[in-house]
């Protein structure tokens, strides 16, 4: 019998709370964690307001020794308090230095752009200026495509595979299927599974460059996050991580850990920048695949999906993201599953984004509700169709069974998993 | 600065690279940086960097490889001082 995997832990850096329980309320209640960022505004940035994790500062301290904060910035600082937190959350302890590795358990853990703020701010001077050497010994270690992972490994022991995988938006979903992977094949126990991604104006320039930041909201920050609103011209950039503890079923149940969810599907691949697809569009064939194969991965009628959480970002493509779902799925308007979008709280938290949403996702579905899809009041034209099934005021849903959660990134790649509420069976 | 302030400031330079601050109770000039005070070798250079900045002074390439005990670094800093 093919191994299951269930999700047994969750820890959250969020734009709008951090930790399980306040993100929750924030879900739950639609608040939003987009505000403007005066820096933005001095840099002359189009779009001046973004989603990022507050007071951080304040609870890395809570997390690490003092001579550790200044190496707990961005991308590797929100990632180590949520791997903290998940493990805490997982019912696991802590090891020691002195404990041997853990090798049972792994860490996939990624990010889409990686620190362009150490890059900008410290690298790229001092090395203009001569001073290399004064550089020290840390900076690899910081900007390195692994660090997440490497430094998420270092405290907590891991001795199976640790990794940091880079699919640019797709990215924090990619590393939850490529986990629940790992496990589902005997590979591995446990494994530490998500993504995240700095604040920093040099991660969000090119995005401003490409016009696709939002930027007539500068005025109104938390309106300017629209997924499937007709006013919605561009995503609003966040920062932040969500990080995740897959683990065997049986493992879960030997040592009596409170149960999340099941993982009972998940692909990724890429539509070839074919088709229709290219750089920074998704070929819409390879959407409506990856979607298609995970439902059948996951051995699941289309019609037992009772809600998604799109990708939905407030770009051009949201409507085409619906079609995609509808076809994928062969359920139009009339009988579409319910859908929203965490964007529209906390903004594209880009390679964190796939793991803060499976998050979000898996909360809906351990506690029964759906959250609004906020700034989505003036629907898309051609989304209008499905306007019952977009949740535009939260709800409770205690029948919630089953989630479909889909992340989609520059590259024309895709990942999708599907998450079954624990009903003990 | 005398030999032995030269020692103490160096200790609470290295205080920060290692981790188990009973191995720091009974340093001596012969006690190793990296042997009996487990510092990871890699960081070394941030120690010489440190080091320049609190003494002003600046240590090369040879005189930072010369470095392994904690008499080492005292004796490199103060003829780097004398010589200043």
């Amino acid at each position: 019998m093919e191994t299951r995997v269930v999700v047994t832990g969750m820890g959250v850096v969020s734009p709008n709370a951090h930790g399980i329980e306040s993100f929750h309320q924030a879900l739950k209640h639609g608040q939003s964690g987009i505000r403007l960022i005066p820096a933005l505004q001095e840099l002359n940035f189009a779009c001046c307001i973004a989603g990022v994790p507050k007071d951080f500062e304040e609870i890395g301290r809570r997390y690490f020794p003092e001579n550790q904060i200044s190496r707990m910035n961005g991308a590797i600082g929100y990632a180590s308090v949520a791997a903290l937190d998940a493990w805490k959350d997982a019912g696991l302890h802590l090891p020691s230095d002195e404990s041997s590795a853990d090798w049972e358990t792994g860490a996939i853990v990624g990010c889409g752009i990686g620190d362009m703020e150490l890059i900008a701010t410290t690298i790229v001077p001092v090395v203009n200026s001569g001073k290399v050497r004064k550089l020290g010994s840390r900076i690899v270690e910081q900007v390195m495509g692994s660090g997440m992972s490497a430094r998420i490994a270092g405290l907590l022991g891991l001795g199976n595979q640790v990794t940091s995988n880079s699919s640019a938006c797709s990215t924090g979903t990619e590393a939850i299927v490529e986990a629940f992977w790992r496990i589902r094949s005997g590979l591995a126990k446990r494994m530490i599974a998500g993504g995240a991604e700095g604040a920093s104006p040099y991660t969000w320039a090119g995005f401003d460059a490409m016009r696709v930041l939002s930027r007539k909201f500068n005025d109104r920050p938390q309106k300017g996050s629209r997924p499937m609103s007709a006013s919605a011209a561009g995503f609003v950039p966040g920062a932040g991580a969500g990080v995740l503890v897959l683990e065997e079923l049986e493992t879960a149940l030997n040592r009596k850990a409170g149960i999340y969810a099941e993982i009972i599907g998940g692909r990724v691949n890429c539509g070839g920048q074919r088709g229709g697809g290219s750089m920074t569009a998704p070929n819409p064939e390879g959407v409506r695949r990856c979607i298609a194969d995970t439902i059948a991965d996951a051995d699941l009628s289309p019609d037992e999906i009772d809600a998604i959480n799109g990708h939905l970002t407030a770009t051009y493509a949201d409507p085409h993201e619906i079609q995609n779902w509808s076809k994928a799925l062969g359920r139009g308007p009339g009988c579409f599953p319910y859908i929203n979008s965490t964007k529209s709280m906390i903004g594209h938290c880009l390679g964190a984004a796939g793991a803060i949403e499976t998050i979000a996702a898996l909360i809906q579905l351990s506690r029964g509700f759906l959250h609004p899809s906020l700034n989505c009041e003036d629907l898309h034209p051609e989304i209008e169709a499905f306007s019952d099934h977009v949740v535009q005021v939260g709800m409770s849903y205690p029948e919630l069974k089953t989630m479909a959660k889909a992340s989609f990134g520059f590259g024309d790649v895709n990942s999708c998993l599907i998450l079954r509420k624990w009903d003990t069976q | 600065m005398n030999r032995e302030e030269v020692f103490h400031e160096m200790v609470a330079i290295i205080k920060e690279y290692v981790r188990d601050p009973e191995l720091l109770k009974h340093v001596t000039n012969h006690t190793n940086i990296i042997n009996d005070l487990r510092v990871n070798s890699a960081r070394l250079v941030d120690i010489i960097i440190k080091s320049e900045d609190v003494f002003h002074i600046e240590i090369n390439d040879d005189d930072a490889d010369r470095i392994k005990t904690l008499g080492d670094a005292v004796d490199v800093v103060l003829s780097l001082k004398r010589a200043a």
